[in-house]
């Protein structure tokens, strides 16, 4: 899983965009007929559309034969566009779908934009619009520092940041998390744990596997993070040698062209720009720090759920009698990826605020916020939260866990599960 | 000397009072018989003994003192719900539990290969315990309960689920740990290994402790006052002769002889009953017919819920 991870999740967003540019289909000729006669030609062809003006424009002509003439379409324009824009219609026997008439629209709108314009009579009127339109504003984001100093740092880069982390937070908590529910489960299931709290206290079994299953996360997320900048350090090589890399775009595209003939030029001048860009980007982050904090919330959100849902698992016999424990501890989780969503668009608002306090939500909430730089004692202020809060909850959980883990067959409600907090162990 | 002792135990749960001043002196180097029905409160009094819970009422001395929490590495405990973890390895896991026990490394290691050469098992000391079969595993609950040379073993029902074969494997080897030294505590419904193992036993139901004592005083106080008369005769002439004073229970024909089961009632002498016999038939053998554990078992339950339950 650790090598798969990160290859996975790259599937994840390269596939469905493949899938969708994947052309699946055969070519498909439509006839016009144009009532009108002024719209001759206007439809460009696509790969797969072709489209055939028909000499004579009589629709009767048509409307029978269409398929016996190898058409698999005909499209009537009844009158002007101009004063009726609903005067074309496409007929066929089988449904046609929303990409044909897309093209279909854009291709006569296009057309009487022309047309309009030529209407004005000026002269060169094409190279006007043309250089009006090739404009690409770009605003660059400088965050002051108290001590003066002066940071670049780049919106898109802090978004995607904010919801990667918050996802992996989320993703973390909940995968670990449900591992010691399960684990708790099957050793009440196969008895071990009679055995095994003869001879050790249940609060230091519990310790024991929350933990150990924290090792496993951290050496999980370790891997990845290697692997990543691993990777990140290969393709630098691969494309761009050991030397400096180049500033210039044309000096890329020659790179990229020495260094894999197989790729196209567009591709790979477009590949060496965004990779350089990202890279660029991305050291406007803290990284660092960033790290830091996401070990921090992740080790404290994982610590504060794992005590319930070990103390879940005691209080079930079984995978299935589950779900209807394992939802309302998994609210505030969920809640928090929503409350984070609204957080990346007001990273000092109220909501923000509040929400990445409440120990419960904080660890996603407080990550998504961390790329924005909130004032350090906020973060300080809800580390502590956290962390006083996880040693709660699992003081709660241990006394629940030490009750549970040795009943059998009694029906578990919340009432149950209070009597159950409540006995001492003398 | 006593080596284990619960004084006046009491466990109260929720709804259920589990334990009511119970109390057992489990001497040392004895062979002790925990027995009642189901849900007695047998399991509840185990639990309490190896600190997995603790009373509301009464203590427990360990050895003459008070039960202390590392006093687990003093105890085996073979529960009787046993489970391993299926997906670890079978020496791994035995290594794990020998060191949860208090034993270094090099010693649980050492202990180990003993045993497992004693069953058989090396070949199995890399497999995931799943593949296992069931006698294999129980074997292997088995090592882990004693590994540690525990004064005092503590099994709860530990025949059931056993082949005759491994059953018997188990006996002989709670015969051969009291051997060694130690103090053995053991709760079943298995009569017939308590008439062949225990030297006490105690006899929970609902709750109470309503019986004590070495097997064989116990045996002596149910007995019904019956003897065995094997012998060679006539039956019916038995029968007449005994019409008076005794009553005939039982009578078998052996091969070439009877048996008979007399009940001598309160006041009758074996002596009087031979002589009343002697002149008319071949006498082979008399012994007393004491009760067998089984027997003792339901009566003294029976009696104790007919008791429990309202005068009409």
């Amino acid at each position: 899983m650790s090598i798969v991870g990160p290859l996975l999740f790259a599937a994840m967003m390269v596939l469905p965009a493949w899938f969708a540019s994947m052309d699946d289909q055969a070519e498909k000729k439509i006839a016009v007929v144009d009532h009108t006669g002024k719209y001759l030609n206007a439809i460009e062809d696509t790969e797969y559309f072709k489209f055939s003006w028909l000499a004579n424009n009589n629709q009767s002509d048509i409307e029978d034969t269409y398929q016996d003439k190898g058409f698999a379409a005909y499209l009537v324009i009844t009158d002007d566009l101009q004063k009726k824009s609903d005067a074309v219609t496409i007929y066929s026997d089988v449904q046609i779908t929303i990409d044909v008439k897309q093209h279909i629209a854009r291709q006569l709108e296009k057309f009487i934009e022309q047309e309009r314009l030529n209407s004005y009579n000026i002269d060169g009127l094409d190279e006007i619009i043309k250089n009006i339109h090739n404009v690409d504003v770009d605003v660059s984001i400088i965050t002051l520092g108290d001590d003066g100093s002066q940071k670049e740092s780049f919106a898109e880069v802090t978004m995607i940041a904010a919801i990667v982390f918050a996802m992996l937070v989320y993703f973390f908590v909940l995968m670990y998390g449900t591992q010691v529910m399960r684990g708790v489960i099957e050793e009440k299931t196969n008895r071990i744990v009679e055995v095994i709290v003869s001879s050790i206290r249940p609060f230091q079994l519990m310790m024991g596997k929350i933990i150990g299953i924290a090792m496993v996360a951290l050496t999980q997320f370790l891997l990845w993070v290697v692997f990543t900048v691993v990777l990140i350090f290969g393709v630098k090589t691969v494309f761009f040698g050991n030397e400096e890399m180049p500033t210039r775009m044309d000096g890329q595209i020659e790179m990229m062209q020495s260094a894999n003939g197989e790729l196209s030029q567009d591709q790979t001048a477009e590949f060496a720009e965004t990779f350089q860009k990202i890279l660029e980007k991305t050291k406007g982050l803290d990284l660092i720090g960033s790290l830091v904090a996401f070990i921090f919330y992740f080790l404290g959100g994982y610590l504060l759920y794992a005590g319930l849902f070990a103390a879940l698992g005691a209080a079930l016999d079984n995978e299935t009698d589950s779900q209807q424990f394992v939802m309302p501890v998994m609210m505030p989780l969920i809640l928090s990826i929503y409350v984070a969503m609204a957080a990346m668009r007001n990273p000092d608002g109220d909501i923000a605020f509040w929400f990445s306090m409440i120990p419960f939500t904080s660890p996603i909430v407080m990550m998504a916020r961390i790329p924005f730089q909130p004032p350090v004692w906020e973060i300080a202020l809800s580390m502590t939260l956290l962390a006083g809060s996880f040693v709660f909850t699992t003081w709660f959980a241990g006394r629940i866990y030490r009750t549970g883990i040795l009943m059998y067959g009694k029906k578990v409600s919340y009432k149950e599960l209070w009597k159950w907090f409540l006995y001492s162990k003398k | 000397m006593i080596f284990l002792e619960a004084k006046q135990v009491v466990k109260q749960y929720a709804k259920h009072l589990a334990l009511d001043h119970v109390s057992i002196q489990v001497p040392e180097n004895s062979i002790y018989g925990l027995l009642g029905p189901n849900g007695a409160g047998k399991t509840t009094l185990i639990r309490i003994i190896n600190q997995i819970t603790g009373p509301d009422a009464g203590e427990v001395l360990f050895n003459g003192r008070k039960l202390q929490p590392d006093d687990v590495t003093r105890i085996g405990y073979l529960p009787e719900e046993r489970g391993l973890y299926k997906k670890m390895k079978v020496g791994e896991q035995a290594l794990y539990l020998a060191r949860l026990k208090g034993l270094s490394k090099h010693d649980a290691l050492k202990k180990l290969k003993y045993w497992f050469e004693k069953f058989e098992l090396q070949s199995w000391w890399d497999k995931k315990v799943e593949e296992l079969s069931k006698g294999m595993q129980q074997k292997i609950q088995f090592i882990v309960t004693v590994l540690h040379d525990p004064q005092l073993l503590i099994f709860d029902e530990p025949f059931s689920g056993f082949d005759p074969i491994n059953a018997n494997l188990l006996k002989q080897e709670i015969l051969d740990l009291k051997k060694k030294g130690a103090t053995i505590l053991f709760s079943t419904h298995n009569m017939g290994s308590v008439e062949e193992l225990c030297d006490h036993i105690t006899l929970i139901n609902k709750s109470k402790a309503i019986l004590h004592g070495p097997i064989e005083e116990v045996r002596q106080t149910y007995k019904d006052n019956l003897v065995q008369l094997d012998f060679t005769g006539n039956p019916d002439l038995l029968t007449e002769k005994l019409a008076q004073q005794y009553h005939l229970e039982k009578l078998e024909a052996i091969n070439s002889h009877h048996s008979a089961h007399i009940a001598m009632g309160a006041d009758g002498s074996i002596n009087h009953l031979l002589g009343s016999l002697l002149n008319d038939f071949e006498i082979h053998g008399l012994k007393e017919v004491l009760p067998s554990m089984n027997d003792i078992f339901i009566k003294v339950v029976e009696q104790s819920n007919n008791q429990s339950q309202p005068q009409k």
